[in-house]
């Protein structure tokens, strides 16, 4: 079973309510393991995955970076009380396991586990929608993402900023429609640097999938940085990609 | 839920000012044997609230830890020992987290706690 990289979806359990794995689950799982090398290296204590639905993202890291043994703990947390259960079932059989909590994004965790997540993995509901279909009962609240899909987004990047630790790493799903640069921008104000691991278009949609990181060298030169081409230059400096998203704006 | 989980965990109730630590009420407890790695504890310990975590530990049963404890103890691997164990290896399976302020129970059903709040304590 060790040998298997990434989650196996004919092993990833499910239910009528709970979100299946999809292209964008897929997105994540690639970018991690582009990235796996990095990650192994960066050693990292605890891992978090905020909204696991299936459980096949937080399986799949817990395969890549290993389990107690290996140093590493997993939290995982949903608003949707059958999610989490099926990602309990997805996890067992995969012989991999992770502290799971049914919660909005990480209510209670906010004071004790402020500063001291080293991963943080998030495929949010991020299609726009009305702003009454976010949170509401049954699937339909693991897509929905309200204005521009970033009702929930906007809540987890500072939940997000005030539990990574100081070398926390952040990889966010976003969709074109959420505007990832200005996401970047925000995030950069608070310190973090950024850079697209994986982008893929499917018909219907064109996903980025975003890594975040901080930045602790060019915090200070940022803050007092008020200029926009100023700001906008480093940004682009970042992500090259930017500019391809600023064009088609 | 392990009591590391625990430990991080707080009521956030509307209007609750210190929801840490939640008290446990333990109606099933599971062990499972996780592999050491005594890196890790060291780096939790610091982590850790003390006071709250041997107190969990009796109310999931377990009554080996010191009452106080400092990191010159991490290099006692007896300690280590039963540091991980209570740490990794207990379960509150089934049970519930009790708000210390206000007494709400917020339950652990199958090893996972809901701590989801109601309308009105939001
Ligand atoms: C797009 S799905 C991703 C599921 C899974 N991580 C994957 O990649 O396949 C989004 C998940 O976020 C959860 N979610 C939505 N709003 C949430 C909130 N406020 N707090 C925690 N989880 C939330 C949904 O229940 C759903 O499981």
């Amino acid at each position: 079973m060790a040998s298997h990289k990434t989650a196996q979806i004919r092993l990833v359990s499910s239910h009528d309510e709970v979100y299946e794995p999809c292209d964008d689950s897929f997105a994540l799982v690639d970018a991690l393991l582009a990235d796996r090398t990095n990650l192994l290296e960066h050693h990292p204590t605890l891992c978090m995955e905020i909204g696991c639905g299936s459980g096949y993202v937080i399986t799949s890291l817990a395969l890549i970076l290993g389990q107690e043994g290996s140093g590493v703990n997993y939290i995982a947390t949903d608003i949707n009380p059958h999610a989490v259960k099926v990602t309990h079932e997805t996890m067992e059989a995969h012989g991999v396991n992770a502290e799971l909590i049914i919660t909005d994004i990480a209510a209670g965790l906010e004071n004790r586990l402020a500063g001291m997540v080293d991963v943080m993995v998030v495929n949010p509901p991020y299609v726009p929608t009305p702003e009454d279909e976010v949170g509401s009962e049954g699937i339909t609240s693991s897509w929905a993402g309200g204005e521009n899909g970033r009702s929930v987004i906007d809540r987890i990047l500072p939940v997000a900023d005030n539990l990574l630790s100081k070398k926390g790493w952040l990889y966010l799903v976003t969709l074109t429609a959420n505007n990832p640069s200005e996401i970047c921008g925000e995030m950069r104000k608070k310190g973090y640097a950024s850079k697209i691991v994986v982008q893929r278009s499917t018909e219907e949609e064109s996903l980025h999938i975003i890594k975040f990181w901080k930045d602790l060298d060019n915090e200070i030169e940022e803050i007092n940085d008020q200029s926009p081409t100023g700001f906008m230059g480093s940004l682009l400096a970042q992500i090259p990609l930017l500019s391809l998203w600023r064009s088609k704006q | 839920m392990r009591l590391l989980t625990h430990n991080m965990l707080s009521s956030n109730i509307k209007g609750v000012v210190n929801g840490f630590p939640l008290r446990i009420e333990a109606e099933k407890v599971l062990e499972k044997n996780v592999e050491m790695n005594s890196d890790f504890l060291k780096k939790m310990f610091e982590k850790i609230e003390w006071k709250a975590f041997v107190e969990a530990s009796r109310g999931m049963g377990y009554t080996e830890l010191p009452e106080e404890a400092d990191s010159s103890m991490l290099d006692s691997d007896e300690f280590l020992n039963r540091f991980h164990h209570a740490l990794l290896e207990l379960h509150l399976e089934e049970g519930a987290l009790v708000c210390p302020e206000t007494g709400r129970r917020f339950p652990v059903r199958k090893g996972i706690p809901n701590m989801l709040l109601h309308e009105d304590e939001v």
